[in-house]
């Protein structure tokens, strides 16, 4: 995938830890900006992740039928819809944590459909949950040093093997600045040291999407990103969202908030009982009356 | 290294853990001089007995050590330990015992081998079978592998009970390889005569200490022990060798928890789906932690049997998988020095305690030979108020009883302390200390601190 992962001031040490494709981009241009290094994400425009057909049944209960939508390359897309409309299955759908009955995941232009979670998450899409799942005996600090990717400590051989595990301390050592330069931008650095089991709901919101995006991602896909969060952290969320939607990356967000989605995202998909009810503008969707009959109730 | 390194692994030493970790040893090693001064031990007996208790501390440590990889690191549920163990005995023995001799009490052979050679053979036998049981049963729930590696350890002792395997003829020569072995096999219920030589020869021979180590049993002989002080001085070396491979296994399992290897383990016991979600492979990552787990337990059972002279099956019972855990809970799960002093509290204290006890109450009154069944041991009590009888027939139903004083440890611990003396400890899961770097270029890195605006 990307090279970057590598924090960006140490490039002498790089030679033993660049496992990937074309680590000698990225160190220029990322020094300047290095608490979110924006690689590739940006380099064309287009449509990183395109859902056809999407079909899912839990026994006799259809949950997702024939969905399919576009995200646009750098949007904001938000997919709201009232309980039980399947937008947690299309999730897991999309990020193989379930496996579609039928249709495809295209992502980058590859088709991505029925690999395993950790194969797509490796391939630049990474989700958060719908209740933050913090590992919760694990400092702040370790929670975000698991997530890059093509950590050679990961080899049990290398970690336990004394002269190789210089590399991996070497390789720590480069990431660890990456992680706290994540943490200031998300400005939970204070709680570095604490366990995430002490966190907040919103801390751990905040938490978990930084530990996204240390995992390298072009597409973020957020599960009710905003629920349990206090307004002041919400708003907070929210910069550091469209922050990063300039960087470059795309969001894909579920979210119950109506308001909110129509506000901030440039582009709504609807759904409603497993089928997308409507997909467009903000303004089209206000104005939509089957979204209004099946969503909203008449009140917008 | 860095000089930052260096300083944490001072500050090491300082660290509370260690300090701990030698008053309890000291405390433990204490209690057992000061009875076998009180049984009037001669030197000899005071050697032997705590030769005896530095081989179950050793021993418990290490299988505890190892478990902690699984259950501690993992979340592993594994209770087929002594499967593993016996699969690494068994394989060790065959391969290292000679091959049958004319006129030796040994029926079956083995292959003859360098017992180095054969250990290795051993872990890797016990390495293989973890890997045979994991890789269906590490992608079920949690409590699959609990009943699959159980099971397994049953098998293995009916395996090596079954007289199908008791013996095989082995061609003169396999592939063109002229084989020592003529008849090897499991031995049935009868077990293995260990006719090979000692684990504690094997590696002073291949040290070339052998003949100084004799040189220096004579020296003892001359001036401390006048009979026959080899078994002695075996045992107390034996011992000392045993305590350098826990060290061994502590240092090697403690690098595998701080590393990136061991996060992903620790992520894997919080939450499967995350580590998931964020890449990791993490069946592959359980796989190996189960198979290196099992490949120690497999070492921890040739140092343990193979020093004796004959294996037989009853030896790999479940219950020694159970002391294993209890050490574990004792010492607290998740944490490799709490692995060591759980056992070494478990062997010095439940294991060999209860046995010392009674002989100390012997030596302190003289009580004479208690009743010989539980009836007349109640009659006495209800009858005259006599409690001494009582007394003698409980201090002599020992062996029974340890058992039920260690029910009780456990069902204590549940309630008062259930993560174990130094359990969730959360060792920190890195090769590095996590604090915020010093940054190299205070200058040019400044503007970094405020999140890349710039784009």
């Amino acid at each position: 995938m990307s090279g970057t992962d590598e924090a960006p001031p140490a490039d002498e040490s790089s030679e033993p830890t660049d496992q990937s494709g074309g680590p000698a981009e990225g160190t220029a241009e990322t020094t300047a900006d290095a608490a979110i290094p924006v690689d590739d994400v940006a380099l064309d425009s287009g449509t990183p992740l395109e859902v056809r057909n999407l079909r899912k049944t839990f026994g006799g209960i259809t949950a997702v039928d024939d969905v399919s939508f576009d995200v646009e390359k750098g949007s904001l897309t938000g997919l709201i819809g009232p309980n039980g409309a399947g937008k947690s299955t299309t999730f897991n759908l999309i990020t193989g944590m379930h496996d579609p009955d039928s249709g495809t995941v295209q992502f980058n232009g590859e088709d991505v459909t029925g690999l395993a979670p950790h194969e797509i998450a490796n391939r630049g899409l990474a989700r958060t949950f719908q209740i933050a799942r913090e590992l919760e005996e694990m400092t702040v600090l370790e929670n975000m040093m698991l997530a890059p990717k093509d950590q050679i400590g990961e080899e049990l051989w290398r970690s336990v093997t004394p002269g190789v595990r210089g590399d991996v301390q070497r390789q720590e050592r480069e990431q660890l600045e990456r992680v706290w330069d994540v943490l200031d931008f998300f400005e939970i650095d204070h709680l570095a040291e604490e366990h995430a089991g002490n966190l907040s709901g919103g801390q751990r919101k905040l938490l978990e999407m930084a530990r996204a995006l240390l995992t390298d991602p072009d597409v973020l896909l957020l599960d009710e990103p905003f629920a349990g969060v206090n307004p002041s952290l919400e708003k907070r969320l929210l910069e550091h969202i469209h922050e990063l939607r300039e960087q470059g990356y795309t969001f894909l967000i579920v979210e119950h908030d109506m308001d909110l989605i129509m506000n901030n995202c440039e582009r709504v998909i609807v759904m409603h009982q497993g089928r997308v009810l409507k997909d467009g503008t903000p303004a089209e969707i206000k104005q939509s009356e089957e979204v209004i009959e099946a969503y909203l109730g008449g009140e917008v | 290294m860095t000089d930052t390194d260096e300083g944490s692994r001072l500050g090491w030493l300082f660290d509370s853990d260690p300090k701990l970790l030698i008053a309890v040893f000291g405390s433990i090693y204490l209690a057992y001089v000061l009875a076998g001064f009180a049984f009037g031990y001669t030197l000899r007996g005071q050697l032997n007995s705590l030769a005896n208790l530095t081989f179950y501390v050793a021993v418990f440590g290490m299988a505890a050590l190892a478990l902690n990889l699984h259950w501690g690191y993992t979340g592993l549920f594994n209770i087929g330990i002594v499967g593993f163990m016996a699969i690494g005995v068994y394989v060790t023995a065959i391969f290292a015992k000679p091959p049958v001799a004319q006129g030796g009490a040994a029926q079956i052979g083995g292959f003859g081998l360098p017992l180095g050679v054969a250990m290795i053979f051993g872990v890797l036998a016990a390495a293989l079978a973890g890997l045979l049981v994991g890789l269906p049963a590490l992608r079920l729930r949690a409590d699959y592998l609990a009943i699959v590696t159980i099971a397994f350890s049953e098998i293995v002792r009916f395996t090596l009970m079954s007289r199908t395997f008791q013996s095989f003829d082995v061609p003169n020569t396999v592939f063109g390889v002229d084989l020592a072995a003529d008849t090897v096999g499991l031995g049935g219920g009868g077990g293995l005569i260990l006719n090979h030589l000692s684990p504690l020869e094997a590696l002073l021979r291949a040290l070339y200490l052998w003949d100084p180590y004799l040189g220096f049993v004579d020296f003892v002989a001359a001036n401390f022990i006048a009979n026959n002080p080899k078994p002695v001085v075996d045992g107390l070396a034996y011992g000392l060798v045993l305590l350098g491979v826990v060290g061994i296994f502590y240092w090697l399992l403690t690098w595998t928890g701080e590393s990136p290897f061991g996060r992903v383990l620790k992520a894997i016991r919080e939450d499967e789906e995350v580590a998931n979600a964020l890449g990791k492979n993490t069946n592959r990552f359980k796989l190996k932690s189960f198979v290196l787990g099992c490949a120690l337990m497999g070492l921890t059972g040739v140092l343990w049997y193979s020093g004796r002279g004959s294996i037989t099956p009853p030896s790999f019972r479940p219950n020694i998988t159970f002391y294993i855990w209890i050490a574990l809970i004792i010492g607290g799960a998740g944490s490799n020095t709490g692995s060591v002093l759980g056992g070494a509290l478990f062997a010095g204290l439940l294991y060999e305690g209860p046995r010392y006890v009674k002989n100390l109450v012997e030596a302190a009154f003289d009580l004479g030979d208690g009743p010989g069944s539980f009836g007349q041991a109640m009659a006495a009590l209800g009858g005259s108020l006599d409690p001494v009888p009582f007394v003698v027939y409980t201090l002599n139903s020992i062996g029974q009883l340890r058992l039920v004083i260690m029910g009780v440890t456990l069902i204590w611990l549940m309630h008062n302390r259930p993560e174990g003396l130094l359990g969730h400890r959360k060792e920190t899961a890195a090769s590095i200390d996590l604090s915020r770097p010093e940054r190299a270029e205070p200058g040019g890195e400044a503007a970094a601190t405020d999140g890349g605006e710039q784009q």
